[in-house]
This record gives structure tokens, sequence and C-alpha cells, in this order.
């Protein structure tokens, strides 16, 4: 029985573009302005990491370990070396020593030993797919011929695949001087499990005790990756005074910075990182690959250009992904559904190097609720996988899976329905997070389940025996972190914004938009670029959404600034007391001015008008959103299709409408295809099945309904306009309210994800 | 070294003569060789769209294309979509859906959809689903491109019946 066209929910009809007006009480804010890199993105001009061109440029490929877990012997480069048109050949024995000290150089701290070992394997390979050697030649297929005259000799060690396998007793131990984490406690045996912390609140024994029902359930999910189209690059000029220039497309230009510098030992001060436009990053472009291996090379080529492009396999083996876990959650609730007690156990797989992003799903598991008893354990684990990197509310989708998974069964058991549950729990102001922190700000959560309970879709009936419907609430913490950005006023008028956030999904445009906002001029006029690491000051990554948070408050306070000098550069040259500014016009005495007539003669009368900011807010707003899902299961095959799908989720304020309903749609469509679809498949021998985009299977257009979206707007005060951050944490709910979805179609539960066809049937066997 | 082959084309209206390694994919020559970097290489194997390009009037993958299968034939790439008196009218669709993010699937999914209503100029939703399936965006969900290609569609549909 497949699922009709007609069965999925349409496009409420309208196809033409929503109209551009601004929010109540804003002339800029709020509306829709075509993004300032649009033209250049649909012509093919716009250049991304793989389209940098140089002169003298070689190419480069890595050689890549086929063994998930090996010891390297010995590496034979030397007939590589004598290929012709092969001009640099380096090895993990090109790389200074790192030091043994754990630093934060992106988004999470590191042991700068393992960044390094990451980069080109020091003793051991440690996932397949682990660079081992790297190759630069004056063609592409010279290069890759190259790579397979490398000779290593490999001692093959048994490989520890899941959170189970690294745990058990006498496991292979992945390296060598990792001790556990307990606590704070340092451990004294070598072990895999780098890290256990627990956060705990209230009595939990009393909180169960108290319990009218209990339900406790353990979950498995695999290992998925962002996904990003554009593969990782890495393109590096080693100058002969020592100067190094780096094209990134990367997610923050002064992480590469750090990292590049951190791993080759070279200062900051000889680094300078340009930054392409970024194919998608989702977290996945902050940690370094390829560029310090491409100055290695360029360096050993006497300071020609190397350029490193990733095939899509090696994406796969070697980048992101985000871990696979083992969550067993149990939640106990009164006969009114009042949740009494929780406690959450979090196995995280890290890869090949500790730092999972266990610490982060610990935040996140219980945080949409607020519940006096509560433990939360989060251990730390490392296996025969590729290093995992931040993916989008790190560690969130899986966590929130497990809890809003045994959130329904408590509601199932109690006949109460899955929104009231989450009406009756809900966290507000002044309640807290798993690990205390306290929510002092206005928050969002009821609204959205407000908002979800009261929309069409919900109170629209299912229509089909093997329909289901679900909801799921999700929370993330967003991020504040440091911006930096310069503003030159223009003789025309016209503004050019200097940031150095680079722009994935139309950030150029939310910025420049809150400058013009603040200034009173149009978005036209405001000419934003994202310049390089030379250019201006410390600038954090664009994750944790916190672009349109911190970059705009600089910007804001830029245009607050830039009025205020404006303001004090006319009264200088009427000879007035005070000059004022409203609806555009600046006036002083009988003077009366435009902003583009006041930019002119400023400029006209005195030295060149240009502020700065720089920004690190310690505090954000953080986002909320509940999701509903109907599905329908085909019996015959397994499959789930998803009929009709709507988020709401707290914006703050929206800046960009558009841009903000494209984050949470594309958040919601990566969460669907991790419930679904996407997993990593290895073998016996840890090698993985389905490096491809044939096999691992994301989402395509036609596996989607449209994305309904619902914006909740609860301003966030500690914003000049009340941003929170919107990035992130619409890709939490999908798995829960899908698991939910499905549960209600066939009847019974299932605990692992992917739910893949071959899953759902034999859950529907039970 | 590889020998060279002499292969001459037309790309975008241009009379366009190039030297390839017979391994050599048409991508490749087009974005190493002749600097059109605007077509995208996502996956290199036929599973993305981002390659996408025209070939005698078809929708190829232009990384499954060899650059010497391109001797004597026309080739429309994302650089020769707009017009002389501007951007067509998908690519303005595009800006104005807020259609793309990242934009690296951007000039694929333009090329595909130009394909699509080529052939087919009132699709529906379902239409516009099955022919796009094989452009693969991780950013958006899909849903603004649907629409916005959808809104070009009705546009269309609007002039031819004025
Ligand atoms: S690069 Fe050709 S289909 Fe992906
Ligand atoms: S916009 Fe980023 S992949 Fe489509």
């Amino acid at each position: 029985m497949a699922v009709t066209e007609k069965a999925m929910h349409a496009t409420n009809g309208h196809t033409s573009p929503p109209a551009s007006k601004p929010a109540d009480g804003y002339t800029i804010i709020g509306s829709r302005p075509v993004r300032p890199d649009g033209v250049d993105k649909v012509t093919g001009r716009a250049i991304y990491g793989a389209d940098v061109r140089l002169q003298g440029l070689l190419y480069g490929k890595v050689l890549r370990s086929p063994h998930a877990h090996a010891r390297i012997l010995s590496i034979d480069t030397s007939k590589a070396e004598a290929l012709p048109g092969v001009k640099a050949v380096v090895t993990g024995a090109d790389l200074p020593t790192a030091a043994d000290k754990v630093e934060d150089l992106g988004e999470s701290a590191i042991n700068l030993k393992y960044l390094s070992a990451n980069i080109l394997a020091h003793d051991k390979a440690l996932y397949h797919g682990h660079a081992i050697a790297a190759v630069a030649a004056v063609d592409s297929h010279t290069a890759e011929e190259a790579i397979g005259f490398i000779e290593v000799k490999y001692e093959v060690l048994p490989p520890v695949m899941t959170v189970d396998d690294a745990m058990a007793d006498n496991a292979p131990i992945l390296l060598d001087g990792l001790r556990t984490d307990e606590m704070g406690e340092m451990g004294s045996k070598p072990t895999n499990l780098a890290k256990h912390f627990r956060h705990q609140q209230g009595d939990l024994a009393a909180g169960f005790a108290a319990a009218e029902v209990v339900v406790e359930r353990t979950f498995r999910t695999e290992t998925v990756h962002q996904g990003y189209i554009e593969p990782h690059t890495g393109t590096a000029q080693y100058n002969t005074d020592g100067q190094v220039t780096i094209w990134a497309s990367t997610q923050g230009t002064f992480a590469v910075r750090n990292q590049t510098s951190e791993i080759l030992r070279i200062p900051v001060s000889q680094i300078k990182v340009i930054p392409t436009e970024i194919g998608g990053g989702f977290g996945g472009k902050i940690n370094v690959y390829l560029e310090p291996v491409a100055v290695l090379l360029s360096k050993k080529a006497g300071g020609k250009p190397v350029k490193l492009v990733m095939s899509r396999t090696e994406v796969l083996q070697a980048t992101g992904p985000t871990s696979g876990s083992n969550i067993r959650i149990k939640i106990g609730a009164d006969a009114n559904g009042k949740i009494t007690a929780a406690h959450a156990e979090l196995y995280y797989e890290a890869g090949a190097f500790p730092g999972s992003p266990v610490g982060a799903a610990a935040n996140v598991v219980l945080a949409p609720y607020a519940i006096d008893n509560l433990q939360v354990d989060g251990y730390d684990i490392v296996v025969n996988r590729p290093r995992s990197a931040a993916y989008r509310a790190p560690g969130g989708t899986n966590a929130a899976y497990a809890t809003e998974s045994v959130l329904n069964e408590i509601a199932e058991k109690l006949g109460i329905d899955q929104a009231h549950i989450r009406l009756i729990n809900g966290a507000k102001q002044g309640d807290r997070r798993p690990d205390g922190v306290q929510h002092t700000e206005p928050i969002g959560l009821l609204e959205t389940v407000q908002a979800i309970a009261e929309s069409d879709h919900y109170n629209t009936p299912l229509t089909g025996k093997y329909q289901g419907r679900g909801i799921a609430c999700g929370y993330w913490n967003n991020w504040g972190g440091k911006s930096s950005a310069t503003a030159v006023l223009n003789a025309d008028g016209t503004v050019s914004l200097n940031e150095a956030s680079t722009d994935i999904g139309g950030s150029r445009a939310s910025i420049a938009m809150q400058f013009a906002e603040a200034v009173g001029i149009g978005y036209e006029q405001v000419k934003p670029r994202v310049g390089d690491t030379d250019s201006v000051a410390y600038n954090d990554v664009t994750g944790g959404s916190r672009t349109t948070f911190s970059t705009g408050m600089a910007a804001h306070n830029m245009g607050v600034e830039m009025l205020s000098q404006m303001k004090e550069r006319l009264a200088d040259v009427w000879e007035v007391d005070a000059v004022e500014y409203a609806d555009g016009e600046f006036s002083g005495g009988d003077n009366h001015i435009s902003f583009q007539e006041a930019a002119a003669l400023i400029y006209k009368t005195g030295e060149p008008l240009m502020v700065s900011s720089t920004v690190f807010p310690r505090s954000f707003g953080p986002g909320f959103s509940t999701q509903l899902a109907d599905v329908e299961v085909d019996p015959e095959t397994g499959k789930v299709t998803i009929l009709r799908y709507t988020i709401a989720q707290d914006v703050g304020r929206a800046i960009h409408p558009s841009y903000v309903e494209g984050q949470m749609q594309g958040g919601v469509v990566q969460g669907i295809g991790w419930a679904l679809n996407e997993e990593y498949i290895y073998n016996e021998k840890g090698q993985l099945l389905n490096g491809s985009l044939l096999d691992y299977r994301m989402p395509t257009a036609l596996d989607l309904p449209m994305i309904e979206t619902i914006l909740v707007e609860v301003p966030y005060p500690g914003h000049p306009y009340g941003v929170r951050g919107v990035g992130e944490v619409n890709i939490v709910p999908p798995a829960g309210a899908i698991a939910n979805a499905v549960a209600n179609a066939i009847g019974s539960r299932m605990f692992e994800l992917p739910m893949s066809p071959a899953r759902v049937l034999e859950a529907m066997k039970e | 070294m590889a020998k060279k082959v002499m292969v001459q084309t037309v790309i975008n209206n241009d009379d366009t003569t190039f030297v390839c390694e017979t391994r050599q994919t048409l991508l490749e020559v087009l974005r190493d060789e002749l600097g059109m970097t605007g077509t995208k290489e996502g996956c290199g194997n036929g599973n993305c769209g981002a390659c996408n390009v025209m070939l005698d009037g078809v929708l190829v993958n232009s990384c499954l294309v060899l650059a010497v299968e391109a001797e004597g034939r026309t080739v429309t790439t994302i650089e020769g979509v707009a017009e002389a008196e501007g951007l067509h009218p998908i690519q303005q669709a595009f800006l104005e859906h807020a259609a793309l993010q990242c934009g690296i699937c951007t000039p694929g999914f333009i090329i595909s959809s130009k394909a699509l209503l080529e052939q087919n100029p009132n699709p529906s939703e379902h239409d516009v689903r099955l022919w796009l399936a094989g452009n693969l965006c991780r950013c958006t969900g899909y849903d603004k491109i649907v629409r916005a290609v959808l809104d070009v569609a009705s546009a269309g549909q609007a002039k031819a019946g004025a």
C-alpha cells in the first residue's frame, strides 16, 4: 500500500513568496529582503572551497587507513615521491610533537595530541579512513596514482565499534594514555571510558516512590553524518617568508587559524585564513582535517599552493559524524501525569578520541520539563569510528528521542493526551535545567506546546489504519560567543559592514538588517562582507546558533555608535549644541538633512567615519521547539512516510522570517533522515560499508511533504531585538516525534534508530 | 602523462575547444580546465545532482559524463542560465523564496528545475518533488525550493493564458 500523492498534506495553496513586511514597531526587522550574496549564488559566481584557483596550484590526495584499528609499523613513501609530477609527500612524522594539553579551539575542547593525531595518524590508525599520508602533485589524477604507491605496514588490531564493545572487560584499548575521569577523579587503568559525570537534583528515590507509573526503557541510536553537500576542502600556501595563507570553507576562520597554529606550531600572527563561501557545515566544519596538511605539503613543495578536496567517501569515512549512543531513561509520574522523578544514563560514542557531545546531551535530555528529582549520568567513550564532530544541537536528538518516547508511554498508560502531558510538565521561567542552571528570563516552551495543540494540524483527525501521530519537545541552550565587526560610512550614504561570521544560511542579511534597523536606513544601503582573520578582531565560529544573535548585537551597537558620532560631527559643522535624528533626518538649529546628505557632508568636512564593536555576551536565550508528525506505515514494506509535519519554535524575534523558517525546515528534515534512514553501517572488521550518498540515504524532495512552521516569538530580553538562536533546536524533537507517531501507527514501540523499513516490519510482528 | 584529446563543443552558446585526458569527466574539465566553477561536485558519482548540466538539451550529471563525450555537442551550465536582461525567472524565484541557504546545491537545482519546466510547464507539487529527487539539498528541507519552482510554473501559466 503506497501512500498516495493526495494523502500528503499539500502546499496550503500558496506558491508566491510571503509578503515582505516589517514586524510591528520596526522598519526593517521582520521583512524578507533578498540576501546580499544571493545573485552570486544563483548564477554560479560564488566561490566555495573547491572553487579556489591559484597560480601554480598543486592538487593533493590523502592516503587513508583501510583498517579500523591498527598499529602503523612502517610507511615507505619513496615510490610515490619518484612518480613524475609528484611534488611533495607527508606523513604523521612531519607533524611537530603536539603538547599533551586540552584546549578549546572551536566549539569544544580537545587534547592537542589527539587533534594532531587525527590530522595524520601518529602510531596507530584508529578508524577506517584515518589519514595516514598525503601527496601533492601537478594534477589530481597523478596525486591519486601516487598514494597508491605508498607502502604501509600495519599490525591489524581488533576493532572496538560500540559502547558495549568498548566497555567490555578485556576490551582492546584504543589510546594507551587514556584514563577515566570518574566525576573529577582520574582513574589509574588504561580504558576506553574517557569520562563519567553526573547531574543531580532533589531526591531520586523519594521521587520514584511517589510515582503512580514508572517507565524505564533502553534505546540505541546509530552514528549519523551532518551530510553537507560540499565536501571538505583545504587550500594553503606556505610562503618562503614563513607566512601562511589558508583558503577555507569553514564555520570559523579563527578556529582554523588556532587549530592550524597549534598542530603545526606556527604563531597565529603568521597565519591568515581567508573564508570562501561554505556549502553547509551543521557543526561539521569546525574541526580542521585538511588545512594543516595542505600547509605541510605546500612547504615541502617549495611554497606552491596546494588544494585538497575530499571525495564523498572520505567525507563519510573520516569527518563528522555525530555519536551513536546507548541511552537508558526511567521516568516516574503521578496519576495526574506530573513527573515525580527521572533518571537518564547517556553512553555516547566519541569516535577515536574523547569528546562526544554527551555533555550537551545531558543538558538537553530532560530540559523541556520541570522535574524536582532527577539524575543524569553521562559517559564519553572512545570507539574505532571517526572522531565525532558537532552536529546541530550536538547530542540533543538522540537524547530527546529517548525522553520523548518514554514520556508518551507514560501518557498512554495514564490516558493523558500527548500535548497535555507536556503542558502539565513544561518548564517555565524560574525552573532549572538538569545541570542546575536556572531559566532566569522568559522561555517559550509552553507557548510552543500551546501553538501545536491549537494548530489546524493537531485538530485534523487522522484518516487511515496505519497512520499515527506523535508530538515531541526539544531544548537547546544556544550560545553567545565572541564577535567583532567594523562599519565604514561611505560618502554616498552606504555603509560597508565588515564582519567575520562565515555565512551559511543568510546571516549577512540578518546582520545587515539589524544594523539598518539601528541606524534607520534602508537594508540595501548596508553592504556586509565576511572578512579574513586579518581584517577584524577575533570572532567565534558560526555555530551554537549564535551568529544572528551575537554578530547581530555587534551590528546593532555599531549602528547606535555611528549615529552618535554622526550627530557629534554635524553639531561641530553646524556649530549647534545638539543634533537630533528622527525618521532618517538629522536636524540641528535650522539645518535638516537626510542620512545620505549627512554622509556626504561628513566626508567633505573632516576625517572618515568608521566604528567598530566587539561583543562577548555571556547570557543568551535558550530555544525550545515542539513538533507534530503524522506518519503512515506501509505494512508490506515497513516504509514510513511523513504525511504532515508542523514545527512550533520559540525564535525570540525573527529578523528575516524566511531564513528562520528555512532553519526550522532544514533542521527537521535532517532529523527525519536521522529517524528513518540514516546510519553508519560497518562490517565486522570495522569498515564502513555505506560510504556514498546512494547508500547513506538522506531525505530527498520526494520523501517529504511541505514542512509547516509556526514562529512563536518570546523575545529574549538580553538582546536589543529579542533574538534567540534559531538554527539548532529544530533538530532535537524530530526523532522523538516520529517515534511517537510510528508507535501510534503500528501499536508497538521501537527502541532503535533509524526506524528503517526492516526494523519497522520487525516491530510490526510483535 | 596520459595522452590528451582535443574536444570541440558549444558551451553556453560559445564555441569552445578544450584539450583533456580521456579519463577526465565533463565536470572536471568545466571546473579545473575551463574555470567554470559554478557547476559543483557533491559526490562525484551521480547521487547528488550538484553537477547538473544540460547536454544537447538533456539533463545530465556532469560527473558521470566523460569530457570527450561532449565532442560536437552543446552544453548549458549555470553560468549560461541568466539572460542578457537579467536573472532567469527561476533564479529570481530562488532568491525571493529564500530557496537557498548555503547555496552549494543551488546551481544543480536551477538547472534541473529549468529542465523540468521546459518539458512540463505546469507540474504538480508531486511532479516537482519527483523530478528534483535527484538533487540533494541538506539545508532547506526542500519546502522553499519546491514552492519557488511551482511559483515560476504558475507565473508561466498566467503569462501563457494572458
Ligand atoms: S557530483 Fe555529480 S551527482 Fe553528485
Ligand atoms: S542550500 Fe545548502 S545544500 Fe541546499
